[in-house]
């Protein structure tokens, strides 16, 4: 068992430095086979290992990565966290996930930094009214807290907003989801690792998976660069490149890859308390606890898995922000990056059994996948564990693009695709 | 910001053209004759390649004519434009995993 982390264990490190802190977890070499393997070791697929071991006592468990642990994704997204999704099955799965959240740091003995700061959607024309009240009626039956803001409480919510956005953007009213708010990326892949870890997880990094062993049908085990590991089942959870995987594993996904923009200013005092997201016109903005505004961009429009956007996409988002937050028109950005993510053309996940037996795949979160990265993970942990789907995820199975049934939340996900 | 060469108008900037995915996608040639699965396939599954990916842009702030591109959706480097109805140019194919 690890050492707990608390203040106690603070203080006694203060006295040696902060020299002798112990690793957060291994880094073994892989053994020949598993139970389970998992391939991506970011937040999702860390909290399916975790939820494996916890959950259902599964702890012969594999993570295996092929760059660092938290890289892709996880360590790239803007950091919210909300579950105001239109309909049901998709509410109750980011519902379910938001309450992991509000009781993560807590669980995995970990500060994940969650802080429900409250996540405010603007509406800048009638439609937009009309459909925001949609949704936040939907929520409001899914159980899912949700309301509307006439445009004199969005002021006093948040008052460096300009409700005239210059004439261009006006804020005729917003959604506001209280207990919604943001999270340190790093730290919920950071967090989970260790759990897993002290559970007995592998989490085995620099190591690519090659191609898939399956036998009549299948899944036996992982080709990677470390050799052959043997698995009686597995799971694939590497976003932007699922369609690659699958690819390898002989079928075909109904997944984009674009690669998705954000970018975080100079460091300021603090300024702004919320989030705030428009989905009209592209743009997301909070501020990070180093002083930073995070601000989200759009997805390039075609199909890229370079993790770098193009620049027209991160100036129209921009131009966006000076329009609703004049004050902010002379600061300077320090970095802008790219992810790619995995697109549906329902913009729901894709949370399922494959063509290949034991193999299953968590992929499809698109734009907006680290909000559910405890429920993701812990409904794939089922479905793996199971064989079958949990109730919350049964509606995301990939036979839904057979069947019809598809789950559009393309109003939900706030970065049009 | 890609340069993209319209075959008709040459060279020019990325924000004047409209993209339209997969290139070389068949209509099925017998729609009432198709399973739910065929349907799927046809309607939603997406090749996505990593690699050389052939596609299909519009030129929607120039002359507004569909034509096809071959790119490498690593470097994004455009290897060839060709027109809508006509084959591909042979590539050499790039692997990346």
């Amino acid at each position: 068992m690890k050492s707990r982390y608390s203040i106690f264990s603070l203080l006694r490190n203060a006295l040696s430095y902060h020299e002798h802190w112990p690793q957060a977890w291994r880094s073994p070499e892989p053994k020949s086979s598993y139970d389970v393997v998992i391939v991506g070791a970011g937040g999702h697929g860390l909290a399916t290992a975790y939820y494996l071991a916890k959950e259902h006592g599964i702890t012969d468990v594999a993570v295996i990565e092929r760059g660092w642990l938290g890289g892709g994704n996880t360590g790239r997204n803007t950091t919210i966290v909300r579950s105001n999704y239109l309909w049901d099955e998709s509410a109750q799965l980011y519902e379910h996930a938001l309450k992991l959240w509000e009781g993560l740091s807590r669980e995995l003995n970990y500060n994940v930094m969650f802080s429900q700061r409250g996540v405010m959607n603007l509406a800048h024309n009638q439609h937009d009214l009309r459909e925001l009240s949609r949704r936040i009626n939907a929520n409001r039956l899914n159980g899912v807290d949700s309301e509307f803001l006439s445009p004199d409480q969005v002021k006093r919510f948040c008052p460096v907003i300009d409700l005239r956005a210059g004439g261009r953007y006006p804020v005729l009213g917003a959604s506001l989801q209280r207990r919604g708010g943001t999270a340190r990326h790093d730290a919920v892949a950071w967090g989970y690792a260790r759990a897993a870890d002290a559970r007995g997880v592998d989490i085995i990094q620099q190591c690519p998976v090659q191609g898939f062993k399956v036998e009549s049908g299948r899944i036996r085990g992982v080709e990677t660069a470390k050799g052959t590991i043997e698995a009686r089942k597995v799971g694939i959870v590497v976003a932007g490149h699922s369609s690659v995987l699958a690819g390898m594993a002989g079928f075909r996904l109904p997944v984009t890859s674009l690669p998705l923009q954000a970018l975080v200013s100079e460091p300021v005092k603090p300024v702004i308390d919320c989030v705030v997201m428009s989905g009209a016109v592209h743009a997301y903005i909070s501020q990070s606890d180093k002083g930073e505004l995070v601000i989200g961009a759009g997805v390039d429009k075609y199909v890229g898995y370079g993790q770098r956007g193009s620049l027209p996409v991160t100036e129209e988002t921009l131009a966006a922000i000076c329009e609703l937050f004049p004050l902010f028109r002379r600061m300077r950005m320090l970095r802008n990056w790219g992810g790619i993510v995995d697109t549906c053309p329902d913009a729901s996940p894709i949370i399922s059994k494959t063509p290949v037996e034991g193999l299953y795949i968590n992929c499809g979160w698109g734009t907006g996948g680290f909000k559910a990265t405890p429920g993701s993970g812990w409904v794939f942990a089922h479905t793996i564990a199971k064989d079958e789907p949990h109730p919350l995820n049964a509606g995301f199975g990939l036979d839904r693009f057979t069947s019809g049934y598809l789950i559009d939340e393309h109003g939900a996900a706030a970065v049009a695709h | 910001m890609l340069l993209i060469t319209c075959p008709h108008c040459g060279p020019r900037e990325e924000t004047e053209f409209s993209y339209g995915g997969e290139a070389h996608i068949e209509r099925p040639r017998q729609p009432d004759r198709m399973s739910d699965a065929e349907w799927a396939d046809y309607l939603f599954m997406k090749s996505n390649t990593k690699g050389v990916f052939l596609e299909r842009w519009l030129h929607s702030h120039g002359c507004r004519r569909w034509f096809n591109a071959a790119r490498d959706t690593v470097t994004y480097e455009i290897l060839a434009v060709y027109e809508i109805g006509t084959k591909p140019p042979a590539l050499d194919p790039r692997d990346y995993v």
